[in-house]
């Protein structure tokens, strides 16, 4: 469990400064997936196995996923077409990959050592998150929704298009 | 399994190295996908330290402060990419220095 551990935490910190080093954002992005993966291994060590599961989804899922969406809808017509041609070269591919065979190498060694009958003491499940969620952070819990409300209406209010947005009040935002 | 086996100061360790690392991201980086997307790695980094110290005590209350982590995240990047998209809209590029001037 110890080397599952030190190998996640070696391609969290290689892959990140991958991510933060590269040139084109798609790849970036490929890297920074593999790094919220490696994290999310490493929940799962040390016995979170439920941010583990969030991570996976939401980070390396949804978040991930609109930046993916942006970078290409930024994407300008021209040069398109040669960049998608350099993007499918296997050589781009091949960084990411490696990492991420190695992370699920892990995760089958996990898998094969078995014993998953967790102890409450050291695991701490969705029951419990859930039940501290609801009773002493309750207030938190409703003032992550209001934040959620204003993401949703700040991102509406400024994803609009320019002509749309200026029409009713000149320059806007 | 046989979780807490691994220290406490590794894992504690290991979340500032990628802090570190999405703070130089932030500072070198001049294009505003790649700095939310340090910002990110360092939103991730501060939210592996609160799991790493709550599972060290083996309560909850660090993985609650994950959820709410990751909300922000979910907010603070539906907001930052729609910035982008108006800079992109504006001035046609992804350079931050495009936009240093607080004028219109």
């Amino acid at each position: 469990m110890n080397l599952v551990f030190y190998v996640s935490a070696a391609i969290a910190v290689l892959s990140t400064a991958l991510a933060i080093s590269r040139v084109n954002a798609v790849h970036a992005l490929l890297y920074l997936i593999v790094s919220l993966l490696s994290v999310a291994l490493i929940f799962f060590v040390i016995g979170a196995p439920f941010i583990a599961t969030l991570e996976v989804i939401i980070y390396a899922g949804a978040i991930m996923v609109v930046f993916v969406f942006v970078v290409m809808m930024l994407n300008l017509g021209e040069q398109a077409a040669e960049q998608e041609r350099r993007w499918l070269s296997p050589g781009i591919w091949f960084g990411p990959s490696i990492l991420a065979l190695i992370l699920i190498g892990e995760l089958v060694y996990i898998l094969g050592l078995g014993g998953f009958e967790t102890s409450a003491s050291e695991s701490i499940g969705p029951k419990q998150i859930g039940i501290a969620l609801f009773g002493p952070y309750v207030l938190a819990v409703e003032l992550a929704s209001i934040l959620l409300l204003a993401g949703l209406i700040g991102a509406y209010r400024l994803g609009r298009r320019e002509s749309v947005a200026a029409a009713p009040r000149g320059e806007g935002t | 399994m046989t979780a807490a086996v691994v220290p406490m100061e590794y894992g504690l360790a290991l979340a500032g190295i990628l802090f570190v690392l999405g703070l130089v991201g932030v500072l070198v980086r001049r294009n505003i996908v790649f700095i939310l997307l340090s910002i990110e790695i360092m939103l991730n980094a501060a939210g592996l330290a609160f799991v790493v110290a709550g599972s060290r005590w083996g309560q909850p209350d660090g993985q609650v402060m994950f959820i709410f982590i990751l909300t922000m995240a979910a907010a603070e990047v539906a907001v930052g990419l729609a910035l982008v998209l108006q800079l992109a809209q504006r001035f046609h590029t992804l350079d931050m220095d495009a936009a240093s001037k607080m004028r219109g």
